[in-house]
């Protein structure tokens, strides 16, 4: 039966390891480092989203009020200033774009980003947004090393400025941005653990609630284990 | 239980333990799946409050509002009719709305927080028929009252503060719902005063 | 006072409906074998697992909505606004995840220790068919999240069918009700998702332990609990009481009542296990990508595959197996033998000896080998085919298939340690 045990460790070891190394493949990511639990960055996040995001990628399964009520924005506070589309408070976080032109401006309509920290990763959206570089075959005269070809300009290029990308695929620092590097890597950041906060509202409060259960568990298996052991005192 | 006569306090002790400690489990797991049933964001969204411009709405006209899939009745009553309330008390069946068909602040003779305006659930509390508003021609129901509601499905009759009159099947006054002003044009249903003000 | 009114109760029931003789048959006076190991946690746990998804599952069908148009949003709205949806999707979605690796190391058990063997054959059959339906009701629920892989997983599952000569195309036109997969096919799905499998589930699962509790539990030993009638002492018999449908037709030794004695236990092991599955509810609900896969999160699009297509993990082992065969037609027929060979086991195994403890240190090595490879074939059904990952794949299905060939042949003749008459510990 070790042996058994062993075997399974073995097998399982196996597949960890090897899946490391297959989901590291392609590009490399920088870490995000986002905290959810901090809601100045947050809130940041979220007012970053609205003033570039926004107006091309909808957040279609997130509520404002939702939003407010996480991030500890007072409503009123929040209609004021967070909201430019009149919609209602309890409404989904939604634009005014037209898909099917879209489409045609962009090559594909511009994805809702509710789930794009889960799809993709926040360490995916942080680098990506952090790797745009010139390249003049492009349409909007930028390119990605991210997402290669991508159909999408530099929203954020005000701010960060321009790279350019060398023949080993490097992208040098950005320049002549209204931020410095360090700047636009909090304002992306702020953004990033915005995108993952709406990814699941409920993370926190899931972890939160997880301590929880955990503790119960530990106290109900212990009352479990003596009792189990009271009763098997009977068997010889 | 035990098949062997085994009998002392410390496995009794533990059976209950267990018993208490797994129940509190039990009940915890019931949580998510009672609490699921609660309205979700998108009914408490669909279900809120609703903005009312009352400024537009001329002496005596009836606007409808729909709040929570029900129709909400907003008049603004002229002053004849305003005076013309006190006059039919011995006709109603709860003249002074003792029943509690209208929040606290709306217990008074207008049934109403400002008594021009009227702001009721257009629902006949006989069997939930819309009650239809007869401005001017009331008086073929009731005589001498000039205005007020005529349930159509079973002829129940409601003056113009929704209070039901004697001999109809509605048994009670026509329900005022929670509602509030928010500046003095804009009236909110679904939210009482107190709250309004503490969400402001 | 009480204590007599109940009595009365049970007693009136009694009289119309069996119901204390049915708890005494099979729970307090269930005779169990006394050295039931870790092991036998699995069976208990499989049927924890399962209240579990039934559960669940209906609290979930109350908000999601199986239309293409519908799918997807309804899932988000049970994550987002409903009150504890994102409780239950995720109690529902591990819990899938967990059925499995519970089943698998139900089967290591039955497998190591011989419980398919005569006269537990129809029992291990059973078996089976509730692993069969578990894996058609966890496919059709996989398509009902309506996300990328959820659209392209199913894709590739139902064009295997294709693969049936001369039908094949009609074949996989009528499954999917549409050219493309599409809400119809979502529809009938999720009909049989949560009707028509859980029901075939709950059937088997009734008459797994009906069979179960016919032949009576195998354990670590391998040695039966049950003599023959009048061959053992009564001082030598187990002192426990037991119901009259087991003692008179056998004696009974090294045994003791299921209830309390395993029921305190698996109390015991459904903590423990809660204790996991849980930590892994709660702070890992994606389970690294393989509970829930990252492409999921992304709306079906038929026009957008994801960059690599793996079905969930626990199809895994089988999915190798079609795979790294050369020929589509070769590959199907491969899967599928795979799953019958498991129904064939008791009569692949031609022994009389049951426990691995008691055999021959080839069949010792033959149920290693077999576990490697299949933990090896799950693993690289998970990964992108790169030619590496195909020949490893290709000698684990050899040795998966190797495995039943070997026993064939060594069980027949093997040179088995002798196995004692009584459970010594």
């Amino acid at each position: 039966m070790k042996q058994f045990i062993k075997a399974l460790a073995f097998g399982l070891a196996t597949i960890v390891s090897v899946s490391a190394l297959a989901s590291s493949g392609g590009v490399h990511l920088d870490h995000a480092n986002n905290d959810l639990t901090d809601k100045e960055s947050l809130k940041k996040g979220f007012k970053t989203y609205i003033n570039y995001c926004l107006g091309c990628h909808q957040l279609q399964y997130q509520r404002y009020n939702r939003t407010f009520k996480d991030l500890g924005i007072d409503e009123a506070d929040g209609v004021a200033n967070y909201m430019y589309t009149g919609d209602k408070v309890g409404g989904h976080i939604l634009n005014a774009m037209p898909k099917k032109e879209a489409a045609k401006w962009f090559g594909s309509a511009p994805p809702d980003l509710t789930l794009e920290a889960r799809f993709r990763s926040p360490d995916w959206i942080y680098t990506y947004l952090r790797s745009f570089y010139m390249d003049e075959n492009r349409p909007f005269g930028v390119n990605n090393s991210v997402f290669k070809d991508v159909g999408m300009p530099h929203v954020l290029q005000d701010l960060q400025g321009v790279s350019s990308i060398d023949e080993h695929g490097n992208v040098s620092p950005a320049m002549g941005g209204t931020l410095t590097v360090e700047e636009y890597d909090v304002l992306v950041r702020d953004l990033t653990n915005f995108l993952e906060y709406v990814g699941e509202p409920n993370k926190l409060e899931r972890e939160a609630m997880g301590v929880n259960v955990l503790i119960y568990l530990f106290i109900f298996f212990i009352v479990a284990y003596f009792l189990k052991r009271e009763f098997w005192k009977d068997v010889h | 239980m035990s098949n062997v006569p085994v009998n002392n306090g410390r496995r009794r002790f533990l059976t209950a333990a267990t018993v208490v400690v797994g129940g509190v489990g039990v009940a915890g797991v019931a949580v998510p799946f009672i609490g699921s049933w609660n309205p979700s964001a998108r009914a408490k969204a669909a279900g809120a409050p609703v903005e009312v411009n009352v400024s537009k709405i001329e002496p005596g006209q009836l606007i409808r509002a729909e709040w929570r899939g029900k129709p909400v009745y907003v008049v603004r009553r002229t002053k004849e009719t305003l005076d013309g309330l006190a006059k039919h008390d011995d006709q109603l069946r709860d003249p002074n709305s003792e029943k509690a068909q209208q929040p606290s602040y709306a217990t008074n003779a207008y049934r109403s927080i400002k008594p021009e305006f009227l702001v009721a659930l257009g629902v006949c509390t006989h069997l939930g028929c819309a009650p239809t508003h007869h401005g001017g021609d009331f008086d073929q129901f009731v005589d001498g009252v000039s205005n007020g509601f005529f349930c159509p499905c079973h002829g129940s009759k409601f003056d113009m503060a929704g209070r039901v009159f004697q001999g109809v099947p509605a048994p009670l006054n026509l329900v005022v719902p929670e509602h509030s002003f928010s500046s003095d044009d804009t009236l909110l249903i679904g939210v009482s005063p107190d709250a309004n003000k503490g969400e402001a | 006072m009480l204590m007599k009114l109940c009595t009365d109760f049970m007693g009136w029931i009694d009289k119309r409906l069996p119901v204390t003789d049915a708890w005494n048959k099979h729970l307090a006076q269930y005779p169990a074998p006394k050295n039931f190991n870790f092991w036998y946690f699995f069976g208990s746990l499989a049927m924890l697992v399962l209240v579990n998804q039934i559960l669940t599952g209906i609290w979930l069908t109350m908000n999601y909505e199986p239309s293409g148009d519908g799918a997807f949003a309804s899932i988000e709205y049970i994550m987002r606004d409903v009150d504890y949806g994102w409780l239950l999707r995720y109690m529902h979605s591990t819990g899938a995840s967990a059925f499995f690796i519970v089943v698998y190391l139900h089967m290591v058990r039955g497998l190591m220790y011989g419980s398919y063997q005569k006269p537990r054959e129809l029992l291990w059959i059973f078996g089976m068919l509730i692993f069969l339906v578990l894996m058609a009701e966890a496919f059709m629920g996989y398509l009902l999240p309506w996300g990328n892989m959820s659209y392209w997983g199913a894709q590739v599952i139902i064009s295997i069918f294709g693969l049936v000569p001369i039908i094949g195309d009609d074949l996989t036109l009528w499954i999917r009700g549409d050219y493309v997969i599409s809400g119809a096919t979502l529809n009938r799905f999720f009909a049989l998702h949560v009707i028509a499998m859980p029901l075939v589930l709950v059937i088997l699962v009734f008459l797994h332990i009906l069979a179960l509790h016919e032949v009576g539990s195998n354990n670590p030993e391998g040695i039966d609990v049950k003599k023959k009638k009048g061959s053992i002492k009564p001082e030598d018999q187990s002192k426990f009481k037991f119901h009259k449908q087991y003692t008179d037709k056998y004696d009974i030794v090294d045994a003791i009542p299921f209830h309390p004695y395993y029921s305190v236990k698996d109390i015991m092991g459904v903590a423990g296990f809660l204790i996991l599955f849980c930590w892994v509810l709660f702070f890992a609900p994606e389970g690294g990508g393989y509970f829930m896969e990252a492409p999921n999160f992304t709306p079906a699009n038929g026009l957008k595959t994801p960059e690599h297509i793996a079905p969930v993990w626990y199809f895994g082992p089988f999915y190798t197996i079609l795979r790294v065969i050369p020929n589509a037609m070769l590959g199907a027929i491969g899967m599928f033998s795979a799953i019958i060979v498991l129904f064939l086991l008791p009569w692949f195994d031609r022994g009389t000896v049951k426990s691995v403890r008691y055999r021959s240190k080839l069949h010792l090595f033959n149920l290693i080998q077999f576990s490697i490879c299949f933990v090896v074939l799950g693993a690289l059904g998970t990964l992108p085919a790169t030619p590496t990952a195909n020949m490893i794949g290709a000698i684990a299905s050899f040795g998966y298939f190797g495995f039943f060939v070997a026993l064939w042949f060594y069980s027949k003749n093997e040179k088995c340690k002798p196995v004692p008459e009584r459970i010594s510990h």
